[in-house]
């Protein structure tokens, strides 16, 4: 049974191996450079979207049973196939350009807006030895990419020429302003105590889980998170009760699926970086090192699909107040408490340092809770000049 | 139990308040007030704002046709007293029906009046947006009348 | 280079998930706030008062139905009680207590349907709405056992109703009597504190409650605002009086304060289904009417506290079979007189929520 748990790295060896034995010399380096990334990039591209497909029935079983209700359970067993089926349904269905969009546009926006989230998984480690590359940046490259989506976003909304998915896009630009901060900040207590931006570094440095030494940051992290993908209560570029679907309301066929398929991978792909910055990644004992990567990842996820089925939408002003007075306070406060830290212990932490933490965090969002309030209701003055215009 | 008002009382007081604007009393289950429709707006202003009366509610408006006249029927309330009393006001012209608009009185007949002027065909004057509500613009007809088939 | 804003118009509707049917608002923005909004209406318009007039006054009743479609009952309630006004008639009392018991199921059923998507419109993604569904289907359960119809019930006669309550109503009643207060605590325990929930209704869209009162806003939306006022203790029409329950009023006219009161009206309504179900006595549901109502020439107009509002039917007769004229006074429509005053400078997403919280119903406001 031993093949199990280092599968990978002996399939990679074996590849190479046999690549080795059938290229002429002259080639021989540069040709297995070649095949080995063209095939690890396939791979790195097609299993999340495999992984997607279960993030989805997964959603919908686990949204059914919140609501009180069964979910998609008749196509396949328990309905698994469910996802299949409506990815052929996409597909098939004619695929409308409304009249008035800005083609080039309009069609490029879905195209684009799945590259920086698939870009994300280069830098992912499955497992101790299951990674594409391991960059020295390797959390900046991600931060930095999955910030342009909002581009694409807008420039789905600007093209579809409809007022909705413009306010949808606006919207989406003016969110992203106060919740990057706060994610960026946070990120930095974990970097702090790793004293490296890697990916494999960060979990290699955890002994014991930062959602344990950094509470407060995976707090604001998971927070800023559920709106980097846009997901309840934070879907105010989406929010199906005021702009319908927001962004991708002009959007059908593919080009819809397109959207909704990398609003998932998106959420993989964070689900990915939460647990390798907080949950100690692949580390577990027993079961093989990428069954329990995955297996952490689709937890972070439930716990997403908890929080969207729990709460109700914020308003924009509200979002903002929130990223700006809540969580950026506290990411500095926890910036500093994490570099005092770090100052005090350079050689790593004492195992109680994780109750002080966590009673400091406790403590610390118990004033928050009493400082802080959403703000409230605020009716505008309407300009005299503008009443009777409609 | 909200108290139906004695029409004829109602009705006394409001002739003694404006001579010459009511014309009797309908009977029936419920008696009301009738009045002269050009006096709508003034008896109105005035049974919401006499001390005792007070008819701050305005329940419904309605238009009825009898062929021969078109009648709008006011059913008012008071709140404040848990009185009611209903005014009756009729118009004999069928080309061009006209009553004054109690909106600057209840707000609350803002949507009624549009709508009995879609399908009655009752201008209200000094409405302030008097356009169709139910049925389209550029619709023939008044449907509840019962010329309209 | 200068910049340049200008305010975009929208519409909302008549096809959007939160319009609850087919209402159409042509709202001019400012950014995300509202300068300017106009209703639309007769999307939905079928011209129920004109169908009334060539319909015998037992045929009316299944119109009714497909006016306030989440509450037929209180609309079969309000035009009956108009027919045997203008009739004389009397309906035997153990008629009038279903008559109220049914009223009272209804107004639980529309009001769960009413919060249910208010919360929708917050966004929170449909799990309050399934939580609530979950005992309208109780509902509609019994409703089921005494008509046979789920939704148009053509059940109230004129003189009386259709048929006495089944056997099997009694135990079923009795189960969701005992379980209804235990749901409305899970509501209120899992919705009145959640604090997303007070930032976006708290203090939005106040409806003062002169304003109200002019606007001729009726039903929880008037009490919302603090107006104690309730044709069920103010008018009682057939046996309200024999009961005890509590009015209870909003404080500030907010969203908020709508939302409270319609939980609260749900747990006075099992209060009155109990006492309803104590008191109920024996005898005849139908008093001896003949199949072709004649009514005396005359009007008369009789109103209900419907779970909308004060819906009145105004009906007059010229002894024939059918109404020579039948007016539907519905609460939706006349509660949306306020709605352009209530929404003006306040956000899209304000706008969405003041609107789930009048608690509107297409069906009754197109007619």
């Amino acid at each position: 049974m031993d093949w199990v748990y280092d599968l990978f790295p002996k399939l990679h060896a074996a590849i190479e191996g046999w690549l080795r034995s059938i290229l002429p010399p002259s080639i021989e380096s540069a040709g297995v450079y070649i095949v080995m990334g063209v095939l690890s990039a396939f791979l790195l591209i097609n299993v999340p979207l495999i992984l997607v497909m279960v993030l989805i029935y997964m959603e919908r079983r686990l949204l059914g049973r919140f609501q009180h209700r069964l979910g998609p359970n008749r196509v396949g067993w328990q309905g698994t196939l469910q996802v299949i089926a409506d990815g052929i349904k996409l597909l098939t269905k004619e695929d409308i350009i409304p009249a008035n969009v800005d083609r080039w546009v309009y069609n490029l926006a879905p195209v684009l807006f799945a590259i920086p989230v698939l870009l994300v998984f280069a830098v992912v480690p499955f497992g101790e030895e299951i990674y594409l590359t391991d960059l020295n940046i390797g959390i900046l490259y991600i931060v930095a990419l999955t910030a342009t989506s909002t581009i694409f976003v807008f420039m789905a909304g600007w093209a579809s020429n409809n007022k909705y998915s413009l306010i949808g896009a606006m919207r989406s630009v003016a969110q992203l302003i106060s919740y990057e901060v706060p994610l960026v900040l946070s990120i930095v207590g974990v970097v702090l105590v790793v004293g490296s931006l890697s990916m494999r570094e960060i979990v290699d440095k955890q002994s014991i889980p930062f959602i344990l030494l950094q509470p407060l940051g995976f707090l604001v992290f998971i927070v800023a998170v559920s709106a980097e993908l846009n997901r309840s209560p934070f879907d105010l570029l989406e929010a199906e009760s005021e702009l319908v679907t927001g962004y991708h309301i002009e959007y059908s066929g593919m080009k819809f699926g397109m959207f909704y398929l990398v609003e998932y991978i998106a959420g993989l792909a964070y689900s990915a970086v939460i647990t390798t910055l907080f949950l100690g990644g692949w580390k577990g004992p027993i079961l093989p090192q990428y069954v329990w990567f995955v297996a952490k990842v689709l937890l972070v996820f439930a716990v997403l699909i908890w929080i969207r089925a729990t709460l109700p939408r914020v308003r924009i002003d509200q979002i903002m107040g929130f990223a700006w007075k809540f969580l950026f306070p506290l990411a500095l406060i926890n910036i500093f408490i994490t570099a005092l830290e770090v100052l005090l212990w350079p050689e790593g932490f004492p195992a109680w340092l994780v109750v002080v933490n966590l009673g400091v965090a406790l403590g610390l969002l118990v004033v928050m809770q009493v400082l802080f309030r959403f703000p409230g209701a605020t009716r505008h003055v309407v300009p005299q000049a503008l009443v009777g215009r409609g | 139990m909200t108290r139906l008002l004695e029409a004829r009382d109602i009705s006394a007081q409001i002739e003694a308040r404006i001579p010459g604007t009511t014309l009797g009393v309908v009977s029936g289950k419920d008696p009301a007030v009738l009045v002269k429709p050009e006096a709508v707006l003034e008896i109105c202003r005035f049974l919401k704002r006499e001390p005792g009366l007070e008819f701050d509610f305005l329940v419904a408006i309605t238009g009825v046709d009898y062929i021969d006249h078109l009648e709008v029927v006011y059913h008012l309330t008071s709140l404040k007293h848990n009185h009611s009393v209903i005014l009756k006001t009729r118009v004999y012209d069928r080309e061009k029906p006209s009553v004054p608009s109690v909106v600057s009185v209840w707000q609350g007949a803002d949507l009624q009046e549009r709508e009995v002027c879609d399908l009655m065909g009752i201008a209200f004057v000094g409405h302030p947006n008097l356009k169709r509500i139910m049925l389209w613009e550029g619709f023939q007809g008044h449907p509840l009348r019962k010329d309209y088939l | 280079m200068a910049f340049r804003t200008e305010p975009i118009t929208v519409n909302f509707g008549p096809q959007h998930p939160s319009t609850h049917g087919v209402f159409r608002m042509r709202v001019t923005f400012d950014g995300e706030v509202i300068v300017d909004m106009e209703p639309v209406f007769g999307y939905l318009h079928r011209g129920s008062e004109k169908l009334a007039e060539e319909r015998t006054y037992t045929q009316v009743i299944t119109l009714t139905d497909r006016l306030d479609y989440v509450a037929s009952m209180s609309n079969n309630l309000a035009y009956v009680l108009a027919v045997e006004k203008l009739c004389g008639i009397n309906p035997p009392e153990r008629a009038q207590y279903i008559r109220v018991i049914m009223a009272e199921l209804v107004r639980i059923a529309s009001h769960l349907m009413g919060l249910g998507f208010l919360l929708n419109d917050l966004g929170a993604f449909a799990t309050p709405l399934m939580y609530m569904f979950r005992e309208r289907e109780k509902i509609m359960d019994l409703f089921e056992m005494v008509c046979g119809a789920r939704i148009t019930f053509s059940y109230m006669r004129i003189g009386g109703v259709a048929e006495d309550l089944p056997p099997e109503f009694y135990p079923a009643m009795t189960r969701f009597l005992k379980e209804m207060p235990g749901y409305i605590d899970e509501y209120e325990a899992l919705l009145r504190e959640n604090e997303i929930l007070l930032a976006r209704t708290k203090n939005v869209g106040i409806l003062q409650p002169d304003k109200a009162i002019n606007g001729s806003v009726s039903g929880p939306n008037l009490r919302g605002s603090g107006v104690p006022w309730d044709l069920r203790r103010a008018d009682p029409y057939e046996i309200y009086d024999r009961f005890e329950f509590d009015l209870p009023l909003g404080k500030v006219g907010d969203t908020y304060d709508r939302f409270l009161v319609r939980l609260e009206e749900m747990r006075q309504s099992v209060r009155i289904l109990n006492q309803a179900m104590e008191q109920i006595p024996k005898g005849p549901v139908r008093a001896s009417v003949p199949m072709l109502v004649r009514p005396p020439i005359g009007d008369a107009y009789a109103h209900v506290e419907a779970p909308k509002g004060e819906l009145g039917f105004y009906v007059v007769s010229d002894n024939s079979i059918a109404p020579y004229r039948c007016k539907i006074r519905s609460p939706s429509f006349i509660n949306l007189t306020v709605l352009r005053d209530m929404v003006l400078g306040w956000k899209l997403a304000d706008m969405i929520v003041i609107f789930g919280s009048l608690d509107v119903n297409m069906g009754e406001v197109d007619r």
